[in-house]
């Protein structure tokens, strides 16, 4: 349907109000002619709306999918369309020392007898320091000024252990005992108690950095296939069957029985706000101006989508996903890493592409990280063990690109056990991004926030 | 006896039921009544000391009748271990083959051979009730763990800290407690000299400890000199003063979703010590224990929930989907997501319910009724009614029957008075009810 062709000087919210009034002109088509062969519903009606560089499917598939879309595109109409961070997880403690290799230190190629690397860009705010020829695609972005660097991220007395440091990471503190995650609990600050979008795990399962204590948030894997059906159950009856999935949770003393309950009504939530990105014959209900990497892993798929959804003006805040590639390095480490790490950084550099050409990119910052690096000899396997600090990333127009942190040196800047020390805190750079990003009370969200030194981040 | 508190309660169907559900894969039809009627004591006893295992129903097939080929077939692993659950007389003994699965999480990812993962579960079928000191020694020179864990690449020439850092922080001791970098450095040596071979065919081959490849120098390991040999290195894990409680909690927060008071913990921990460190005896107190039958329910894992649903409705295996339906659910067996294992706190978000979601529809596939010619009376309540018979009456909380009877009544309003439509709505409805009851908060957990 070509209907909107005149749209493109309406504003953000007018367009999709004015989009989703077309979609749902004539409802229900699904009267005459009965009845239906199993399994179709309704009939749909696909509404594409181009403008403002953006791209959105609205289908006029259900009365319930409509109206509570048009929910959320009213209170993110009603507000200044909302800041967003995304958290990229290096899983498995990525090798600070290969992703910017110190090969301008005499000490690297007498630690790295194997692994030493050579080539690669240098970094211009500290020539010692080489990209990884894999993370071209960031090595790029920095050049523009979009990324900021910090090269020995971490905290004192590191954790060795993966799942340990991860934790403290995922929840903004070296407290074993703390079950929300940091963005969880900014959103448990500062987001709202009916809308599961705003903290959006775009993976299996929710990153444990999203958890929250009350307000809801979500997990997908693929928002354009995020359907229910049932056997043999179609037309109205299915409609009210989906309806009933969000009445099954009830307040119960049980804590078991309560997390399933208030799960449904998520999954409701959810169905109803993403009905719109609903792919119904197999065509992508999104299509945007960016070509993204090819690849079977769903990393640069997942980015696609979320900058179509961010388009669309769904209500997105935190955003976590896990980045492709294997980074628990202890043996084979050349080959796995340069994989990973060249799917991660095209996929970012894509995404950051298609942010600017929809008109996103301010209001949308990437942090890259991983809950350690890796020990600075290598291991006699090709490989290296667990190591203390780390490299991280900032990506995004408005970071600063400014070094945050130095790289410390091989000779003075290893501890006892041979691992690099942290010159910054990631807590540091949490209760700044909370500061300067989102505008809030970092001490609301991290313990003991005002602690720790806040390097400025945001322009 | 042990000193660990018993339930002393009614143990009627619903109490032997949730028995059956946190020891086992829930009840087949009249399981739940027959087990009840043993008392608790006997019913704990039948579980733990079950007899030679017995496959109960047809073999499991995949979608076109074949059988499966679980060692080769990607995926049929998954399935071919589901069916044993499926069908098993033993349901303690898979239960635990599990448990030990998450708690020596080994992925296949990192193994690479579906042959040697169905090797490593049979070690845990075959030991997962006896001495823990035996199952980490069993597990330590487990080839699918040598790989997973670089064991293999371990060396007096080139040591490798993998599995000597988990041993102690996931295995035996907990994150922290009772042991510092130094004891990772120092256990890896002492766990030095594993090595397997490789075959262009057969890929890892010849798993083997070989001496030359061995440190046997000197070791510091907790305070402690000694020449230490891998051996050594399990039993200082296991008689280490900060293990057995952590064995205790750990394994306790597989079956009881509520922690265990300090004297529980306590009586348990003595019991595990006193019997040289079984595991059976402690599993049996836990089973008995009544924080298990009065306290809180638990989310079933994935492919409990699975399992159990195919064994209520007597449903052999005849279909591999259940192999990417557990992973949407969050669980693919031999494929944990790290060597912690499952995180069991959390198995339900929104994209691991629609998994849940999922399997429902695939269980539920060959029972739904077609509209166009099924007989079905055109009553809500009697709808609903009949839909709470096919999954023999689970108790279900006043909120969940409210949501049955509002969607049945709504469903049957929108026929209206057309004809074709009271023929099929009511039809749709009943499977729409069976489907909205299996995915209920009353049946994702126990």
């Amino acid at each position: 349907m070509d209907g909107c062709r005149g749209c493109a000087g309406l504003s953000r919210s007018r367009l999709l109000h004015r989009a989703l009034a077309e979609a749902g002109r004539g409802l229900p088509a699904v009267e005459p002619g009965m009845p239906l062969p199993a399994g179709t519903g309704l009939t749909r009606r696909r509404f594409l709306v181009r403008g403002l560089s953006a791209a959105v499917a609205v289908y006029g598939g259900s009365r319930l999918g409509f109206d509570a879309f048009g929910e959320g595109v009213a209170a993110a109409a009603a507000r200044p369309a909302p800041r967003v961070l995304v958290s990229v997880f290096l899983e498995g403690g990525a090798d600070g020392l290969s992703l910017l290799s110190p090969q301008g230190d005499p000490l690297y190629a007498k630690l790295r007898p194997q692994l030493a690397l050579s080539g690669g860009q240098q970094l211009a705010e500290d020539p010692t320091l080489n990209w990884h020829p894999s993370l071209a695609g960031i090595a790029q972005l920095y050049g523009e000024k979009k990324v900021t660097v910090m090269p020995a991220i971490g905290y004192t007395d590191a954790n060795q252990s993966h799942f340990t440091s991860r934790h403290y990471w995922e929840v903004g503190a070296t407290d074993a005992s703390l079950r929300t995650g940091w963005l969880g609990r900014y959103l448990d600050h500062a987001g709202t108690g009916d809308n599961p979008l705003q903290g959006l795990s775009l993976d299996d399962a929710l990153a444990p950095s999203l958890a929250t204590a009350s307000v809801p948030v979500a997990s997908l894997s693929s928002p354009d296939q995020y359907n229910f059906s049932s056997n043999r159950v179609w037309g109205p009856v299915e409609e009210r069957m989906l309806e009933a999935i969000g009445q099954l949770g009830s307040p119960s003393s049980d804590p078991a029985l309560r997390t399933a309950g208030a799960v449904a009504s998520q999954v409701d939530r959810l169905r109803r706000q993403l009905l719109p990105f609903q792919s119904h014959d197999g065509n992508p209900s999104q299509t945007g101006p960016t070509a993204y990497p090819q690849s079977d892993d769903p990393f640069p798929g997942r980015l696609s989508a979320l900058a179509a959804m961010l388009a669309a003006g769904l209500p997105i805040r935190c955003v976590a996903l896990t980045a492709p590639g294997e980074y628990d390095t202890h043996a084979d480490e050349p080959t796995a890493l340069a994989q990973g790490l060249q799917l991660t950084a095209d996929s970012l550099l894509a995404f950051q592409r298609d942010l600017e050409a929809r008109g996103l990119a301010d209001r949308v910052l990437v942090q890259v990280w991983s809950e350690f690096g890796r020990r600075a000899a290598e291991n006699g396997d090709s490989g290296t063990d667990h190591g203390a600090a780390g490299v991280g990333f900032l990506i995004g127009t408005r970071a600063t690109g400014t070094m945050v942190g130095e790289f410390p040196g091989l000779q003075d800047g290893l501890d006892a056990d041979g691992n690099l020390r942290a010159t910054a805190d990631f807590r540091g750079v949490y209760a700044a991004l909370l500061e300067q990003w989102f505008g809030v009370d970092a001490a609301a969200v991290i313990p003991h926030a005002s602690s720790f030194r806040r390097p400025a981040l945001v322009t | 006896m042990s000193g660990v508190a018993v339930y002393q309660g009614r143990f009627g169907p619903a109490e032997a039921e949730r028995l059956l559900w946190r020891a086992g894969f829930g009840p087949r039809r009249g399981e739940a009544e027959a087990l009840a009627k043993l008392g608790l004591e006997e019913a704990v006893a039948s579980l733990a000391h079950p007899g030679a295992e017995r496959l109960v129903g047809p073999a499991p097939r995949d979608e076109k009748g074949r059988p499966l080929a679980p060692s080769d077939a990607w995926g049929q692993d998954h399935v071919w271990w589901l069916d044993r659950m499926v069908r098993t007389s033993r349901p303690l003994v898979e239960r635990m083959a599990l448990v030990w699965h998450d708690w020596f999480a080994t992925s296949n990812i990192g193994v690479g051979s579906q042959r040697l993962m169905l090797h490593q579960n049979q070690l845990f079928r075959a030991s997962g009730l006896g001495s823990f000191e035996h199952l980490l020694q069993d597990v330590t020179k487990d080839p699918a763990m040598l790989l997973w864990l670089n064991g293999s690449d371990n060396s007096k020439q080139s040591p490798n800290e993998n599995y000597a850092r988990e041993m102690m922080e996931l295995f035996t001791l907990g994150a922290g407690r009772g042991y510092g970098e130094r004891d990772v450095r120092q256990q890896a040596r002492a766990l030095t000299g594993f090595r397997n071979g490789w075959s262009r065919s057969l890929g890892p081959v010849r798993f083997r400890f070989d001496p030359a490849y061995h440190d046997p120098g000197t070791k510091t390991i907790f305070g402690r000199r000694g020449t230490y040999s891998w051996k050594d290195s399990c039993r200082l894990c296991v008689t280490h003063p900060d293990h057995p409680s952590f064995f205790v909690n750990k394994l306790w927060g597989y079956f009881v979703a509520d922690p265990p008071d300090r004297a529980t913990q306590r009586a348990l921990e003595q019991l595990y010590v006193s019997t040289r460190y079984e595991v059976r005896p402690v599993v049996e107190a836990i089973l008995r224990h009544p924080v298990l039958f009065e306290g809180s329910r638990m989310v079933k894992p994935p492919v409990v929930y699975n399992a159990g649903l195919l064994r209520t409705l007597g449903r052999p295996i005849d279909t591999t989907a259940w192999t990417w339906l557990d992973a949407m659910a969050g669980q693919q067996l031999f494929y944990p997501p790290n060597v912690a294992g499952w995180d069991d706190s959390r198995w339900l978000d929104t994209a691991t319910w629609r998994g849940r979601w999922w399997i429902a529809q695939y269980v539920l596939q060959p029972f739904a009724l077609d509209p166009a010619h099924a007989v079905v009376p055109f009553d809500a309540r009697a709808l609903v009614d009949r839909a709470l018979a096919f999954w023999h009456r689970p108790a279900l909380g006043s909120a969940t029957q409210k949501a049955l009877h509002t969607f049945a009544r709504r469903a049957l309003a929108d026929a209206g008075g057309t004809s074709w439509k009271r023929q099929q709505y009511p039809a749709m409805a009943q499977n729409a009810l069976r489907h909205l009851i299996a995915v209920s908060p009353e049946l994702q957990t126990s």
